[in-house]
């Protein structure tokens, strides 16, 4: 069942419409991606919010087209450009990856092949789309290295993945991303293993290459701060589905769903010092035992009867989309 | 919590180092001079610090900073390669085996991660209620006291039978502090006991952690990266580089009055919920590695006040206002 | 507030999980199988064998090299053939494979009890006694099994237990090495320094907590060395170097039947050699299924 979007002032160069994500385990289906719709468009920043078992990631993976058994998309239509993702063949699939849709994963050493030279990785990236001399794919590297501030690109090619910090290889990761002047690019918690000053480095250069390419970001994380500081709009996920999105500002002000609501105010710089947090009661979803009708029945303040239907996404400003029958019961923190 | 009164935990002076043990080959070769010897890495250098009863000290620094070190030296899980670390007045290196053993367990630690620090082939009865049993410190039913402990951390006790890996990551949490808290610590060790669990769940653990201060009066050394969980709980805060202390004050001067540079720049980089859409600028340059420290002060290749003194001349921690220390030599301009 | 807080839907105690990873292949549960009925046949041999092949007053030298299927002159049939000193095969098998199997168990488990006392205490303690000790073990290992147990042998002579004690040499030092690498990666984990906080003794915080935590990849080792001592002490006894005459194994059954393979007589050496095939891949089966199951990154 389509929900309506909201209006992006572009046409998106992603929208995803009502994507289901199954995981197929042995105790049951597991619902990962249940229903999820939301749509980027060039040169825009989309947070992509939620805890674990919220579905980011694999919505993130469902997009490239990543996922493995025992999970399958098994519903709805991932529109890339207008070519449903989800229809494609792996072929073509292939085409795109790394060279119109980028992934930069948390663990740099996911990308990274640590018995590889990182010169032979960058080569292998760029001669994986177009035939490239061996020469003019070395110069890209190089090319690539000095864009995301790695001193001395030229000498630290022939260096291995290890013989680099954390924040270096991150960097690399993104280089091999930005090879081919992707789109779009799906960063799944890029910086959540990085201190707070590589992270600020890491997240200017990002902010800095999107600027001048014009490439739409998905950046899925956890941490509302760093999606305040680099997204135009954010969407937060929970058991599955997308329960609040909107504009920045207005979700991260203004949030009409208990859930967002929650975790704006459990951050400790939005309590008093030295009291008690406002916490979200209760544990992270159990995805193969959901409550009836809102997931987030449970631990909600507000729940109520009514809640023991499904909520649907329902529009309670111009482009805030909120699932939840009492959206006006969210006083903002 | 007087002033008077004698800090609860010491370190002075206190350094380590790690050096890759050699074999004896290697020693042979590096006697001979064919082989140079391996490097130290000085993790902790020189730290004096202090802890009052009562009160929790909040230790702030980023990973090859030497915090998760310092805090094993202060739980007693390390030993310094120098100086001293003093509970209540007394050296744990100092005292007879029986002694410090015992003395070893009103410093208790809480680790990480909460999936690596329980016995995977234990029963949660069990990981709770083997120390207090073995050092005889129940009194009455066992599994009253291990009950009690499960409650106080917020479990359910029928849940006792079960084995870790059926529990979720806050849980465990909660399960590690239980074991923790068996043994009648006074004094508490964090080392980024939050860091790994969901948002939502930090927010309960660190409201457990609250309400035991309260309830038991607990001294915390609360190690962590994440300032604005730092600046909740804290009473006061020490700012870590590169195994130096830079900065230790009252929270609210550390926060609002930031002296040091690394400390300026960590507050100023900090994501926070309410800058919007900022232009992130960073300070250039990687964080070292211990193996190769620069030389005088620490941070003065991305510090933007950086002298030539600060290249030659290592600054010592200072106090530069009552109660607040701080190691630069920008202070001493004034 | 109420914190009460229910555990996750994963209820299984650790041994069910266990085995219902492990019956996830049908080819283990087939090894199990086997290995279920060898080790039947083994331990009911004396009752199921219809003579004691060992006693030389009940064979007869005229009920030698009879084809299988024979009737013998005690009065029953010799379902497998008989060899040339009268015996029947089957009730060799049966009393064979208990030595084989006996030889086999018996070897590895006293292997693997001091090779993983001495590998833990290494990687415990560290020091320039972990050192030697683990350059013993490298000498050890440098030399082919076969050559250390024919070493051996040679000074003590034949016998059951000399091959055991043989096995055991050479055995221990793949254990020692195996408990070594399992405690070294545990010994860093943060449980072991929860322990060593709580001032809980060594010994406890070997015993209770280093030690259950090493077992999967001994475990492992351990089964895999059963079948290599198996065979070992098979191919000793072979040779003529292992098990006495008067007491076969299936090795030396193999041995003695081999010179009459080409006459024809097949029967005295393939049995054997086919109880011995199936008990090895018995056991290598379920040692395969072991591995995967016990194995940290794709097991329980």
């Amino acid at each position: 069942m389509m929900q309506a979007l909201p209006a992006a002032a572009t046409a998106p160069i992603l929208e995803v419409r009502d994507l289901r994500t199954h995981f197929f385990m042995r105790a049951g289906v597991v619902p990962a991606v249940d229903g999820v719709s939301f749509g980027v468009a060039p040169g825009e920043v989309l947070g992509l919010v939620g805890e674990s078992g919220s579905g980011k990631t694999v919505t993130g993976f469902s997009v490239m087209r990543l996922v493995e058994p025992p999970g399958r998309i098994v519903g709805g239509k991932i529109l890339f450009r207008g070519r449903d993702l989800a229809q494609l063949s792996e072929r073509a699939m292939r085409d795109l990856r790394g060279n119109r849709i980028a992934m930069v994963f948390q663990d740099p050493m996911t990308t990274l092949n640590p018995v590889l030279r990182i010169d032979t990785q960058l080569i292998e990236a760029v001669r994986a789309h177009g035939r490239t001399s061996r020469r003019a794919a070395r110069a890209r590297a190089v090319e690539a290295m000095a864009m995301v501030g790695i001193p001395q690109p030229e000498e630290r090619l022939s260096a291995y993945p290890h013989q680099f910090s954390g924040g270096m290889r991150q960097r690399i990761a993104i280089a091999i991303a930005l090879l081919h002047r992707p789109e779009l690019i799906i960063a799944d918690e890029p910086t959540t293993a990085l201190d707070v000053t590589i992270q600020a480095q890491i997240l200017a250069e990002v902010q800095r290459l999107a600027r001048e390419h014009g490439t739409a970001l998905l950046w899925i994380t956890h941490d509302l701060s760093v999606v305040a500081g680099l997204a135009d709009r954010v969407a937060v996920m929970y058991a599955g589905r997308i329960v609040e999105s909107g504009a920045v500002d207005r979700v991260l002000d203004h949030p009409r769903h208990p859930y967002t609501s929650g975790l704006i105010e459990s951050v400790p710089s939005r309590n008093r010092r030295g009291a008690r947090l406002r916490q979200i009661p209760g544990m992270t979803p159990n995805l193969l035992a959901l409550p009836r009708g809102c997931a987030f029945r449970t631990r909600c303040p507000h729940a109520a009867d009514a809640c023991a239907a499904e909520p649907r996404l329902t529009e309670t400003a111009p482009g805030q989309m909120v699932r939840c029958f009492y959206p006006e019961r969210v006083t903002a923190a | 919590m007087s002033l008077a009164e004698p800090p609860l935990l010491e370190l002075c002076g206190v350094s380590r180092l790690f050096a890759r043990r050699q074999d004896m080959i290697g020693r042979l070769a590096a006697r001979a001079g064919l082989v140079a010897a391996p490097q130290a890495v000085r993790a902790v250098d020189g730290v004096d610090l202090q802890v009052r009863r009562g009160e929790v000290l909040g230790l702030v620094g980023e990973s090859g900073c030497g915090k998760s070190t310092l805090g094993r030296m202060a739980a007693g899980l390390l030993s310094p390669t120098r100086g001293r670390v003093l509970y209540r007045g007394a050296d744990f290196a100092a005292m007879p085996a029986g002694a410090a053993r015992r003395a070893r367990l009103t410093v208790q630690m809480i680790f990480q991660d909460p999936y690596a620090s329980l016995n995977p082939r234990l029963r949660v009865a069990e990981i709770v209620g083997e120390a207090p049993r073995v050092h005889g410190l129940i009194d009455g039913d066992e599994q009253a006291y291990v009950d009690a402990q499960l409650r106080r951390a917020g479990l359910d006790p029928g849940y006792k039978r079960r084995y870790p890996h059926q529990f979720s990551g806050g849980q465990r949490q909660r399960i590690g502090i239980a074991r923790a808290l068996a043994v009648r610590p006074e004094f508490l060790v964090c080392d980024e006991a939050v860091a790994a669990l969901d948002v939502s769940i930090q927010a309960q653990i660190i409201n457990l952690f609250m309400e035991l201060r309260d309830q038991l009066g607990l001294t915390y050394l609360f190690i962590s990266h994440d300032l604005g969980v730092v600046e909740h709980l804290s009473d006061r805060v020490a700012i870590m580089y590169l195994g130096r202390i830079v900065e230790a004050a009252a929270v609210e001067q550390v926060f609002g009055r930031p002296n040091h540079p690394y400390t300026q720049a960590l507050l100023a980089e900090v994501p926070r919920l309410e800058t919007r859409r900022r232009r992130f600028t960073a300070i250039a340059g990687e964080l070292p590695s211990p193996l190769h420290p620069p030389a005088g002060c620490h941070f003065h290749p991305r510090c933007p006040h950086a002298m030539p003194r600060c290249r030659a001349e290592a600054p010592v921690l200072r106090e530069i206002a009552p109660g607040h220390r701080s190691a630069c030599h920008l202070n001493d301009r004034a | 507030m109420s914190a009460a807080l229910a555990a996750t839907a994963d209820d299984e105690a650790p041994f069910r999980r266990f085995a219902r990873r492990f019956a996830d292949s049908k080819l283990a549960l087939l090894g199990l199988a086997l290995l279920t009925l060898i080790l039947l046949a083994a331990l009911l041999g004396p009752s199921l064998a219809p003579q004691n092949p060992y006693d030389l007053a009940q064979l007869d030298i005229m009920d030698g090299r009879l084809p299988p299927g024979s009737r013998m002159g005690a009065g029953f049939t010799a379902w497998l053939g008989s060899d040339d000193q009268g015996r029947d095969m089957l009730s060799g098998i049966l009393y064979g494979l208990r030595i084989s199997l006996g030889v086999g168990i018996a070897s590895a488990a006293a292997a693997g009890l001091i090779g993983t006392a001495l590998g833990l205490l290494v990687a415990w303690r560290g020091g320039w006694v972990a050192g030697a000790i683990m350059r013993l073990v490298d000498l050890q290992l440098s030399f082919p099994a076969f050559l250390v147990a024919l070493m051996v042998l040679a000074l003590l002579g034949r016998g059951v237990l000399n091959v055991v004690l043989a096995l055991v040499l050479v055995e221990w030092s793949y254990c020692a090495r195996t408990a070594r690498s399992a405690a070294l990666a545990e010994r860093r984990r943060e449980y072991i320094e929860a322990a060593e906080g709580l001032a809980l003794s060594t010994r406890r915080i070997l015993f209770r907590h280093l030690l259950p935590n090493c077992l999967p990849p001994l475990i492992v080792i351990g089964t895999m060395q059963v079948a290599r001592a198996i065979a070992l002490e098979a191919t000793l006894s072979f040779l003529g170097l292992g098990v006495p005459v008067t007491e076969p194994s299936l090795g030396l059954l193999i041995a003695s039947g081999y010179q009459y393979m080409l006459s024809g007589q097949y029967w005295m050496s393939v049995y054997p050699g086919i109880a011995l095939l199936l008990a090895i891949l018995g056991i290598n089966l379920v040692g395969d299924q072991l591995r995967d199951v016990l194995n940290p990154r794709t097991g329980t």
